[in-house]
Formats: C-alpha cells, structure tokens, sequence
C-alpha cells in the first residue's frame, strides 16, 4: 500500500505541531512554576530587607544592591571598549589583517564558558591585582564577559547608519572623528543601547563567574572592594544548599521579572528602532 | 601628530582589547594549569578515572565522560526539537503568531540557567527518581533540562536561516508540484543547513560550557557513570563545585581541568568557522 | 583640441581650476584619462556625456571624497589658484570647504532644518548663536528657500519635498563660504518648477562663484552653461563655448550625441 503524498505531509506536519507545541509548552511552564510560586509571596519588605538567618527570612535588598553595583561596573567598562572597538572597525579600517584578528578575538571571546571567565577573574582580579572578592573583581570580570555583545551589536548599529550621511559630512568639511562624533554615534545610538541592555541582562543572570569573583557575603556592601553576592547567585545557594525554597522562589520570581522588564525594554527599543529607519 | 591621527591610534588600541583579554585569559588559565598537568602527566591527568584531591589523585576522566554524555544527551533531546519548533515557525503558523512567539522565545534564552537548574531540581529530579529509581540527580536530567537549555539558541538561529532563503526557493518548488511538507523537507531544510548547522554548534558550546544548573542536577558523584541513571560530574561543575575551597595542587588541578576545557571549546570554535566558512562558498 | 595649459600662459594665470594630464583609477580602472583643463572663475562650466564617462568621478577628485574609497589612485595635478591640491600640505577640510558639492540626490542629513545649514560652519569652530543664524539666513535665501522654511527651521529637513531638500543642500553648501561650486545634477528627479528655480539660482550665483555643473540632460547645459566640456568613457573629448559646442561641435562623438544619436 503507498502511502500518498498528502497523507505523509499530514502526518509530518501533525508530528511537528505536537513537537513543537509540547516544547514551548514545556519551556513556558517552567517560567510559569517559578512565577506562580514566587510572585505571591514578592511583597515591599522583601525588596528592602536584608536577608537574615542565612537567607531564611528577611528579603534580598543587599542582593539587589550587589546585582546593580555589579552590573553598573561592567557597563561602565565594556561600554567604551566595546564601542570603541565598533567605531574602530567600522570606521578607521578595512578588511585587513588587524581587523581579521580582532574580530577572531572577539569572537573566542564569545565562546569561552562563564566557569572559566570566572577562574580568570579569580586569578587575575582577586589575586594577582590583589583586589579580593570585590564587586570591582567581579564587576570587571563581568565586563570581560559582556565585551564581545556590545563589540557586535554596536558595529551593526554603525553599520546600518547611511554611507550618504558620511560622505555629506566630509563633503562639508568634516574630519573623520567630527563625522563620528556628530554623524554617526547619534545614529547609532539606540542600536548601541539595545546591546547595553543586552549586556545587562547577561550580567544580571550570570552565577558561576560572579560567585568566583565577588564572593557570596550577603551582607550590604559599603565599597567597591567589599564582597557581594547578586540575586543569581543568592537564588543558586538557596536552593542548592536546600535553605529556603519559599525564599528561593520568591528571588527567582524576582530574577524573572528584572530579565523580563530589561528584555522587554531592549525589544521595545529595536523595534521602534527598526521602524524610525 | 595631529588630532586625528592620535584618535585613530587611540581606538586601534581600545580595539586590541578583546584579544588582549583572550590571551590573558589564555595565559593566566595556563599558567596556573599546565604545571599540574606537567606534574600529574597528561595521560593519566585526561584519562585517569580516580579523583581523589586529598589523595593527590587527578583523574579527570569521569568527568569527560560527564561531559560527553550530557552534551550529547542534550543535542538528542534539543535539536530534533529545536529544528521542529523553527520549522513551526516559519512554516505552520501564521507570520502575526510567530512574530509574537519570537520575542518570547528570545526571553526564555535570556532567563538564567540557576533558574533551568532549579526547575530541573525540583520537579524533574523527583521525577526521574520515583518513576526509574536511582537518585534522580542524574544525566538524564542534566540531559533534559541542557537540551531545554539550548533550545531557544537553535531556534532562533535555524528560524533565522530558514526564513532567510530566497522566496523563489519554496515557490519554485510549489510551482512544481510539491506539497508543503515536501518543500520544507526537501528543499528548505537542506538549503538552510548550514544555518542549522551552526545553531548546533553554538548550542553544543553552550552545553559544554553550562555550570551552575548541572551542580545542581546532576549530582556531585566523582565515579565514571556507567548508565543514564548515574550521578555525575562535567569538567565544567568539577571546577564550580570545588573552586569555593581547594588550595595547592588541588586548586591548580581545578585550573587544569580548565585547561582541558578551554581546547575543547576553542576546537569546537574553529569547527564552527571553518563549516561556517565553507557554507559560506 | 582641448586646451593645453603650457599654451597659455595667460589663461594660466587667470585659471581658478587648471588640470594637468591628470589620470584616475578605481584600483586598475582608469575612470579619467589624460585630461587638461581650465576652467576660468565665475562662469559654469558644464560636464557633459552619457552615464558612467568620469563625470562625478572628476567632481568627486576635485574635493577628494575619493580618498574615502580605498584603493584609488592618480596621475597627473590638479591646481586651485595655482596650489596642487593633492600636495602634502593640503588640509582635506579646508579643501572640501572650498569646494562646495550638492550630489545627485537630496541628501538632507536627519536634523532640523537650521542644523542642516549650520552643520559645516559649526565645524570651521562657529558656535555663536548669532553668527550662526546669520549664515543660516543669507544661505536659506541665496538657495531661494528661505521664504518657504523661515517659520520652521526646528522641524525635520527629512520633512521637506525633494525640491526643497535639494535646494537645501544647495544653502548648506553656500554656508561654508566656497569659492567653487560643484553640482552633480542636481535637478535629477525634481519637478520642472523646482528645476527652473535652481537654474535660476544658479545664473545668480556664478556672479560670486566658479560652478561646475553635471546637467542632468543636454538641453540644461544649454540653458545655463558658458562653457562645456564633453566626457565619453573617461575621456574629454570636446571642449569650448556652450554656443560653439552646440552649434558646430568639432567632434563627430560630440554631434552623434548632442543630436540623441546615442545617450
């Protein structure tokens, strides 16, 4: 008996409807269980509170001090690196051996696992600059992290800016650097920011490397060399070291929500992005 | 020298920092690393099955085969996925429903992977272990939930190829009689192959390199695993579970094991670019 | 015959722009041949000949926008007031304040309407407001666009119909304060209204400037041109007076294409 064509496409097409249902299924319910279990119990207190009895009761106040000093710090670096080296690119030169080897850099780059990141910034930053288990390590080890994002989507947002733009602003007697300056970087400035917030998101759910890096002292920080602990690596401890599960799901649904508040902002922006040009 | 000319030498040396960055990294992981490979000797360092720091005994071993497995594990579980929900995508839904669909599914690869690990923990290891037996804390799960893991990556990137052919493709093709599902089978999927391809091999990198969600799935056992149901240990949680408190020697076996690792996946970035190289010509 | 400088020595000395057996190259294609000219200042000269014969080329190497395209070259000078302007000492935003250049489509940067004009002179280091609006002003009106925008210099130039964009251009070309003006046709794509205003803008203006001018058709060039000088395939064929060019061309090439035999 042949099976007819129509009737392998139905059964193809059914096979790949209840794959692909099921796994989204899959994948969103797993947000949804984290949400469903921790969003209740996400009150004022837990924001503003310290955590207490090693994480038991209290809230994750000096966690979140530590996500944003951390995140803040690896911006800061990564931003004009990765900028920088976009402009470089795309503006000062061509094709060329230079350029092939940065961006064969940056690409490895882009490829090294978080574990080892983190034995870097431990033996570098921690130990060998003598910064300890600092929010600088950690926050600069995260910078080292975040670099090759920003590098790529900061040389498409140059990219896509119009040749035309540039050759009018020669054309009027501008220099290279005044027609970056005063052409190009305002062009591509949201593009750029979408790949900070990117960055963002990436540091703000990054463990292994922070844990090596930062330390895990939950108490609030009053430098930059004190040690911290981010909201990722507090959720990992509590529910590895089995201390809390309320408490862990309420920082995981607090984790979600920040990535998901950050994601949306960075899609909102290439969006309107796109449609402006 | 003027202005310009030192902004130019200026960003030429901001430009350098990536790979400046990469051969410290590459230097400072050797440096602590390669001794104790020099002293323990590579053979018995990479094939050795006994990991024992306090007893000096470096055998990495067990967990190259943690690694294997669970990689591997991962790719079974998520490509065959992967590939199906992009072809859903891109061919069975309506375009409004897959452009609201896309961003979501960016999201999911954005939500960090301690989260994918405490889901695996809470509900998928109970799981395994009531309905097979074992611990539960096991490669089946890490497989799972690093397939789940992966599956946004290969996703977008084979939605990304997919619907980057040319029109004519599929057009072509349907003017000749082919059903759908024949054009997706037959013409679509094998011209996108190398955009599928590379979402693989991004995604494996991903798997290699994953840490936190296998501590804590996988179980903390240091012994080779012998089935599906083992505790085990990759190079990657070998490094994440004992980095907190190892000193000396044993410390410099962890940075080893990175050693290890960090061929591996420069081996595996090569692969990449010369695929993605040759699909390219 | 088209002119050789060294057998004038006075069209020498009077010459705004005098080009000497000057070569150019994209790479290994010769895109201008052998070419000598003299243009004297305050007349336009037009660029005549069917597309891709060196025209923009030869506009785009008089203020070296070609240096931004890589692996070009050149033979040959090309002197301003008797200074080579490929010479070591030449200051490239200098040069290409001096020489003015409207391209062949609107290029309105994405500002207001006031920053477009003020965007060269705010780099010759003019900041002052009133200066600025000064220039802005004198500009806006010598490009006859001053009355239609004087109301919303604030609002987007993107907003402005072609025309007006076009002869915004223009303005912003005049606020550096050129010597030499450059126009690749410039009317191409415009409505014959907005044409016949540049043409006429351009009449006026040759009083102050040197203009060189790509016409967008040959009947333009009649219109408006003192001289002309005929390209085909990177190379001037023909050169002299527009009423001598179009009347008794001396080259079979510049009949065939003055009567539409080719185009």
């Amino acid at each position: 008996m042949k099976i007819s064509r129509h009737h392998t496409q139905g059964l193809a097409k059914g096979v790949i409807w209840v794959a692909a249902f099921s796994t989204l299924a899959v994948m969103f319910w797993i947000l949804y269980q984290v949400l469903r279990e921790g969003l209740p119990l996400l009150h004022p207190d837990f924001f503003i509170q310290a955590p207490r009895q090693m994480g038991r009761a209290g809230g994750i106040f000096s966690t979140i001090i530590g996500t944003i000093a951390l995140t803040v710090v690896a911006i800061v670096i990564a931003t004009p690196l990765g900028v920088g080296t976009a402009i470089f690119l795309q503006e000062y030169t061509r094709e060329s051996g230079v350029s092939r080897v940065i961006r064969f850099g940056t690409d490895c780059l882009a490829g090294v696992p978080s574990i080892i990141f983190g034995l870097f910034g431990f033996v570098f930053f921690v130990i060998f600059l003598r910064m300890g288990w600092s929010i600088l390590s950690g926050g600069l080890t995260l910078a080292t992290m975040i670099l090759p994002t920003i590098i790529c989507t900061a040389e498409e947002a140059i990219k896509s800016v119009p040749y035309t733009y540039r050759e009018v602003s020669f054309a009027l007697g501008g220099t290279r650097w005044q027609t970056i300056r005063k052409m190009v970087l305002p062009n591509a400035f949201p593009g750029i920011l979408t790949g900070v917030l990117l960055g963002v998101g990436r540091s703000v759910g990054e463990t292994a490397a922070v844990i090596l890096t930062a330390g895990s002292s939950f108490i609030t920080p009053d430098s930059l060399f004190s040690p911290i602990r981010t909201m990722a690596v507090h959720f990992y401890i509590l529910a590895r070291e089995g201390i809390s599960m309320e408490m862990a799901y309420a920082t995981g649904a607090a984790l979600i929500l920040l990535i998901l508040a950050i994601n949306t902002v960075a899609n909102w922006m290439m969006y309107r992005y796109a449609h402006k040009a | 020298m003027s202005k310009e000319k030192i902004l130019e030498k200026s960003f030429l040396l901001i430009a350098l920092s990536s790979i400046s960055i990469l051969a410290l990294i590459a230097f400072f992981i050797f440096q602590q690393g390669i001794p104790l490979i020099w002293k323990v000797g590579l053979n018995s360092f990479l094939l050795g099955d006994r990991w024992f720091p306090s007893k000096e005994s470096f055998g990495i071993f067990p967990m190259i085969v943690g690694s294997f497995w669970v990689t591997l594990g991962s790719l079974i579980v998520g490509v065959p996925l992967g590939v199906a929900c992009a072809v859903f995508l891109c061919e069975l839904i309506p375009p409004t429903i897959a452009m609201i669909l896309r961003p979501m599914i960016q999201l999911l690869g954005a939500i960090p992977s301690v989260i994918y690990g405490f889901w695996g923990l809470i509900v998928l290891v109970p799981l395994i272990r009531d309905s097979f037996g074992g611990p539960g804390l096991s490669i089946l799960a890490g497989s799972l939930v690093l397939g789940i893991m992966i599956l946004p990556t290969i996703i977008s990137i084979s939605e990304d190829s997919l619907r980057a052919l040319p029109r004519t493709y599929k057009e072509g093709a349907l003017s000749l009689g082919a059903t759908h599902w024949q054009t997706i089978w037959r013409v679509l999927l094998p011209a996108a192959r190398s955009g599928i391809v590379a979402s693989i091999i991004l995604g494996m990198g991903r798997a290699i390199g994953e840490t936190m969600a296998m501590i804590m799935i996988l179980g903390n056992a240091t012994q080779l695993p012998n089935s599906i149901l083992s505790s085990a240990r990759t190079l990657t949680t070998n490094i994440g579970i004992e980095m907190g408190y190892a000193s000396g020697d044993h410390r410099q076996a962890l940075f080893a094991t990175g050693v290890v690792l960090f061929f591996i996946i420069m081996g595996l970035n090569s692969l990449a670019l010369i695929i993605s190289r040759k699909g390219r010509a | 015959m088209p002119i050789r400088l060294e057998e004038s020595s006075f069209m020498e000395k009077q010459a705004k722009i005098a080009i000497q057996n000057f070569h150019f190259y994209y790479g290994t294609f010769m895109a201008l041949k052998d070419l000598n000219l003299s243009i004297q200042p305050n007349q336009i000269f037009a660029i005549l000949g069917p597309a891709r014969s060196g025209k923009t080329t030869l506009l785009k190497s008089m203020n070296r926008l070609t240096d931004l395209i890589f692996g070009t070259s050149h033979t040959g000078q090309i002197f301003i007031d008797s200074q080579e302007i490929y010479g070591p000492e030449i200051s490239l935003p200098e040069l290409r304040r001096r020489l003015g250049m409207v391209f062949d489509l609107p290029t309105a940067l994405p500002l207001s309407i006031f920053e477009n004009v003020a965007y060269g002179p705010r780099f010759k280091g003019l900041s002052e407001k009133s200066r600025l609006e000064e220039i802005v002003e004198k500009s806006l009106q010598a490009a006859v666009l001053w009355d239609e925008v004087k109301d919303r210099l604030q609002s987007s130039a993107l907003r402005l119909s072609g025309g007006q964009q076009q002869r915004l251009c223009i303005a912003r070309m005049l606020a550096l304060e050129p010597e030499i003006l450059m126009l690749d046709e410039p009317c191409s794509g415009l409505d014959p209204i907005s044409t016949a205003s540049i043409e006429e803008s351009l009449t006026k203006l040759k009083e102050k400037y040197t203009i060189l001018l790509v016409p967008h058709n040959i009947q333009q060039a009649s219109r408006v041109a003192d001289r002309v000088g005929f390209f085909l395939e990177g190379k001037m064929v023909e050169e002299g007076s527009a009423f001598d060019l179009f009347t008794r061309p001396k080259n079979k090439k510049t009949e065939d294409y003055i009567s539409g035999k080719f185009g």
